[in-house]
This record gives structure tokens, sequence and C-alpha cells, in this order.
């Protein structure tokens, strides 16, 4: 298991964002280290993925901030966040629907000849490698990614988050999109990928994946943090009721959104 | 992988799918040429024979080209989600300052037909189209006001703006070599200099398909068959060269011949000597090659794409979506400026009406061309094609004498029509 006194690979600290006076994110703070995958919980409008999308820099924060290797972190936009190794899988898969695959997996880091144009040729020729380890069965490379399935969709949103080294990953509802075997394949990468010491965010609904996935959980309520705790430390109903009832058990650590004892 | 591969070597160029599949043409670009191929033949039967000659060819060209310019810039911007209805009057804004910058301006330091001032003239018209392009862009794209409000406003502000120059007077003439941009007798580069461009274009062609084939063969990637590429090679050329054929067997008017044999000593040669390809077509045709390389060879044709499918994404990926925006209008602006040179230069004045309802040509020659209102999709060559349809049209109209307001309800027909069309075809498809 990973050293729990090792410097955090990312820490957000405090962390609040408000839309219109509503307090999507009030105060969170989570870390993350390197070889650990860390499940996110919560209701919808929990504000589970705002909080992600802070660390991936969709969001500006409002306050509070974010560590990497503990060094304070500039990241007020997506590449910022790239920058500093950080990769998301979005629930919403962020694939531009009209170009293919491979200008899906290198949208924004395109490979360039030496002329500066871009180097299709390379590109497709990375895509079928990557794929060709992700998805065997991929072979619609020209197409434009709306005429793929949901399955070979997500497999092109994983292959652009882990094909550039990331050391964060961020997976938000991974795979929602998914049949219980392509599941099981990412359930398959996320373990090899936290093999390579690579730290995993993990935003899930499913419970039952998440405990045979994670190490720690932390769970919101309303924007705040429940708690969190090492998953041997619960049971997976102690977990539903910090869910539903915001009451935090006394294997977490309690956060200020936990409901007064 | 393995089955495409062996499935494109199994097409046989003797059915059509086959032949589509092997080529790789796309096949609503196929379309539309069908179409203009359709048009273009009505239009000679039903004027008597007057349309398909050497001479309405070659003023179909000229008079296409101004259209064509901007429309290449408008595919971007409505690609981005985005639309543009300032570029009539930004034409005719950025063609008054380019008038006035030739004519009343510049002549007062160096006088009359100095050889600087109609690339000093052309360089501010640009500079100042690009400059109004980056105002709306920005307003647009950072200040998040839409599109349509923005350059709705552009398209009054603008047209004002054109009037306040002069006060309404209009400008002429232009300075000699600026006027050359027009196209004209004097505008044409002649047969000689024609038919070099057109060896120039097929040896583009050939060496185009032969590096993409080596470099598709460096990644082990399925290849066209070879007849098809050869088809593909002898289809372009043949393109090439006949245009230019026809564009060497328009000649210039005796008169004007006889004055000039005259002038430099010779005498006209057999058929007199011929216009070739005026300098607007060829203004054109380089933005229409460089516009295509920029959609799709740079990084920035890819944002442009990218965002038109999904902004979010876009952003997402780390893409700057709003600088994108903006430079997508800051080269309309530019493409604007070029169409006004070719308009002013043509017309060999500057006037305060100059370019009303170019706008909507343009979108017109954008969306006829495959460009969906949607975002997302689009073509700089089949706007260009859109853009001589609908002056095809127009001058087919003129030659047949139908009244302007017929022609209006025409154009207003054709263009529901083919977005109908254009709407079912993708709705097929996907």
């Amino acid at each position: 298991m990973t050293d729990a006194n090792a410097t955090p690979l990312v820490e957000m600290r405090d962390i609040s964002i408000a839309f219109g006076g509503v307090k999507a994110v009030d105060g969170v703070s989570v870390d993350l280290r390197a070889g650990e995958v860390v499940a996110l919980l919560g209701h919808n409008g929990a504000g589970k993925s705002t909080l992600i999308k802070i660390l991936s820099g969709a969001y500006p924060r409002d306050s509070g901030e974010i560590l990497v290797n503990g060094q304070p972190a500039e990241i007020e936009n997506p590449r910022d966040a790239k920058k500093y190794g950080i990769e998301t899988i979005y629930q919403s898969l962020a694939l531009a629907d009209n170009v293919d695959a491979a200008a899906n997996l290198f949208l924004g880091r395109e490979l360039t000849t030496r002329w500066g144009t871009l180097d299709d040729a390379a590109m497709e020729a990375a895509c079928r490698e990557v794929m060709g380890r992700l998805n065997p069965n991929f072979t619609r490379f020209k197409e434009p990614v709306k005429a793929l399935s949901g399955g070979q969709r997500q497999s092109v949103a994983i292959a652009r988050a882990i094909h550039f080294n990331a050391r964060i990953l961020i997976m938000d509802e991974p795979t929602a999109a998914l049949g219980p075997q392509e599941t099981a394949q990412v359930a398959e990468l996320t373990l090899q990928l936290k093999q390579e010491g690579i730290g995993i965010f993990l935003i899930s609904h499913d419970i039952h994946d998440v405990f045979d996935l994670a190490d720690r959980v932390a769970v919101m309520k309303n924007g705040k943090l429940v708690g969190s705790g090492r998953v041997g430390d619960m049971t997976k109903d102690e977990v539903l009721g910090m869910i539903i009832l915001g009451k935090c058990p006394p294997g977490a650590t309690p956060g200020p959104g936990a409901l007064a004892a | 992988m393995a089955d495409a591969a062996s499935r494109q070597r199994a097409a046989s160029p003797l059915t059509v799918n086959g032949f589509l599949r092997a080529t790789e043409i796309d096949t609503r670009m196929l379309g539309m040429l069908g179409a203009l191929a359709v048009i273009w033949i009505g239009f000679h039967l039903a004027s008597g024979g007057t349309f398909l000659t050497p001479r309405n060819l070659w003023n179909l060209s000229v008079q296409s080209a101004s259209i064509a310019v901007m429309a290449t810039g408008m595919v971007l911007v409505i690609v981005t989600r985005n639309i543009d209805l300032s570029v009539g009057s930004m034409l005719g804004f950025i063609g008054m300052t380019m008038g006035v910058m030739q004519a009343e301006w510049l002549p007062t330091i160096w006088g009359y037909d100095h050889p600087l001032t109609w690339i000093v003239a052309l360089a501010f018209g640009v500079g100042v189209g690009v400059a109004i392009g980056a105002l709306h862009g920005w307003v647009i794209a950072y200040l998040g006001v839409p599109a349509f409000i923005v350059t709705l406003g552009g398209l009054l502000a603008w047209r004002g703006g054109a009037w306040w120059v002069t006060s309404g007077r209009t400008v002429a003439p232009m300075d000699g070599t600026f006027a050359l941009i027009g196209g004209g007798v004097q505008g044409s580069i002649g047969a000689a200099a024609s038919w070099a461009i057109a060896l120039a274009a097929c040896a583009a062609i050939l060496a185009g398909l032969w590096f993409g084939r080596l470099r598709r063969r460096s990644f082990g990637f399925p290849l066209r068959p070879l007849w098809a590429e050869g088809v593909l090679g002898l289809l372009g050329c043949g393109a090439v060269l006949a245009a230019v054929a026809v564009f060497n067997t328009y000649p210039w008017p005796s008169r004007v011949a006889e004055r000039w044999a005259e002038a430099n000593g010779t005498v006209v040669p057999e058929g007199g000597f011929a216009h070739g390809l005026a300098i607007p077509v060829l203004v054109a045709l380089a933005v229409g090659v460089g516009m295509t390389f920029l959609a799709t060879r740079t990084r920035f044709g890819r944002y442009v794409f990218a965002i038109g499918g999904n902004p979010e994404a876009a952003e997402l990926a780390g893409v700057d979506v709003a600088w994108v925006k903006m430079k997508v209008f800051m080269l309309m602006g530019g493409l604007v400026a070029l169409g006004a040179a070719i308009s002013t230069a043509r017309l060999n004045a500057a006037t305060n009406a100059q370019g009303q309802l170019d706008e909507l040509y343009v979108i017109a020659a954008a969306v006829i061309g495959g460009t969906s209102l949607a975002g997302g999709a689009g073509t700089i060559a089949g706007a260009m094609i859109g853009a001589v349809v609908m002056q095809s049209l127009q001058s087919g109209m003129v030659l047949m004498g139908l009244d302007t307001p017929l022609q209006n309800i025409v154009v207003g027909l054709v263009l529901v029509v083919a977005v109908w069309v254009d709407t079912m075809y993708r709705g097929r498809k996907a």
C-alpha cells in the first residue's frame, strides 16, 4: 500500500465555488497519493463533479488552494491542469463528435510535421497503437466519433487521458455508458494504472465498483465533505449512511458536512 | 482494419459504389458538381446557346471571385457555430477606405499611378478588415454577445461608416495597377502564363497523390488501388486543363487588341489575344488553396472544426476557444478586404452601396456548398463551388432576360431547396 506520510500527489484545500449564490462546493479538502485510488461519492448534485472540474481546470475556484507534490499549483484552465499531468475522463466524454478518433485523441496536443502542419498519418498511427491496446476490436479510425458505439467512444476518451503520461487521473463515472464486460475492462485498467503509480480520483454512483477498486473514499453531500476514510475501516452500509444521511461513521474522519453527532 | 483493406482492394471500378469507395471521392461534392452541370446545361439550352461559351464562362469566373473569396472565410465562421451578417457592409466600408487611400490620400504624397499605391492601399484595406474582424470577434468571443447580434450591428454600423468616409460621394477611378485585381482585358494573364499555371497545378495534383500514397504506405495504412489514384489524377488534371483551355479561347475585343498591337509594334495573331485566367480568379483560387490548407492541415483549422463539433469538449481539451473564435473573425475581415479589392477594382470605383446583400450571397454560397449551420461541418471547396452556383443562377437568368425580382425569387427558392436536400442527405447518412 501507499505510504500515508508521503507528500500527497495532489491536495485540494478548502475549495469553494458558487454559482449565482448557490455554493456548489463549500470548503472541501481532499488529497490523493501516488498509486492510490480515491473514490468521490455522493448523490447527484452533491458537488463531486464540480469539485473535480476545478481540479481539471474547467471551473475557476472562488477560494481555496491546490497543491501538486506539495507545491501550490496555478490551475486556471484545462491547459494548466494538463501541464501538471492532470488528465480527466469526463462523464460526458467531451469528444468532438465531428472529427475522428485520432483528432480527438490529440485534440489540443496535435503532432505536427517539421513545417508545423498537422501530421495526421503519425497521429493515426499512434491512435491505432493505443487503441490496439485498449480495445483491439476498434477499427473505425476514419469515421467521426459520433458514428461509434458508446463503448468505443468511451475507449477514445480513456485513450486520450492515458496516452500523455498522466500522473493524476480523474475518472468521472467512467463506466456509466458501458456494458458489464467493458466495465470489467475499465476496472482492470484502473488497477493497472494504479500499479504504474498514477493517482486516480474515481467518481462513481455505484458503491460496489468503488469498494472493489478504491483505497479510500470521500463522501460529499450538499457541496460539503461529509467525511473520508480507508475502505477497510468501514462497511458498505456505513458509506451509504454517509451518502444518504451525512452521518460519519467512527472509521472515517468527519468533514464540515458531517451530521452533528 | 484487415477487412477494410480487403474490401477496398475488392472494390471494382465497374460499379458506381465500388468506384466511389475506391477513389474516396466525396459523394456530396460530386452531387454539387452534378447540380452545377445541370444548371449550366439547362441555362445553355434555355438561353439559346449563350451560356456555355468561353466569354460567359470567363465572365462567370470573374463575377464569382469576390463572393468565393469571402465564402471561404464564412465557412470557418459558420463551422464555429457563428454567423457574420456584416460582410457586405464591411466590404462597402473597406472598399471606400481603400478607394480614398489610393485616389485621394496617397496621390497627395507621391502623385498618381505610383507603383507602390496599389500595395499600400491593399495592405491598408486588409489591415482595416482584420481590425474590424478583431473588434467583432472580441465582442463575440470575450464579451459573449451572440455573433448574430454583433454582426447585425456591424451591418448597420459599417454601412453608415462607408457613407461617412466621403459623405456618400463615389470615389473613382482606382489606381491603374489596383484596377488589375478586378480583371478585365489587362487584368488577365494571357494564354502562355495560364498554360504555365495549369501545368504547375497538374504537377501539384500528381505530386500530392504520390506523396500521400508514399506516406500512407510508410505507416502501413490501407491504400487506394492504383487505378483509383490514376483516375483521380486524370480527373484533377483534366479539369484544370479544360478550364484553362476554355479561358484561353476567349479573345480580347478586336478593337482593344488592334490598339494594343499597334502601340507595341506587332500584329494581332490569328484568333486574337487570349484573356486566359483573370487576376481575381487567381486571387480566389490562391485563397481557396490557402484556406483549404489552413482548415485541414493546421492546428488552427483542427480547432475550428473541433469547436464546431463540441465547444465544451474543445475547451476541456485545452483549446483556447475564445482566441480561436476571435482569429476566425479576424480572418473573415481580411478576406472581406480582398473581396472589397476585387469588387472595387472591377467597378473601378468605390461606392457607398457596394457589397449590399453580399452577406447573404456569401452565407448562401457557404450553405449551398455544404456548410452546416449547426456547426462542425463544411468545406472550403464546397463553398467556392456554392459561390459559382449562385453566380451561375444569376448570370444565367440575366442571359435569359428574366426580371430582377424574379431572379431574387429563384435564388431564394434554390437556397431553401439546396439546404433541404442537404438535410435529407445528412439525415440518411447519420
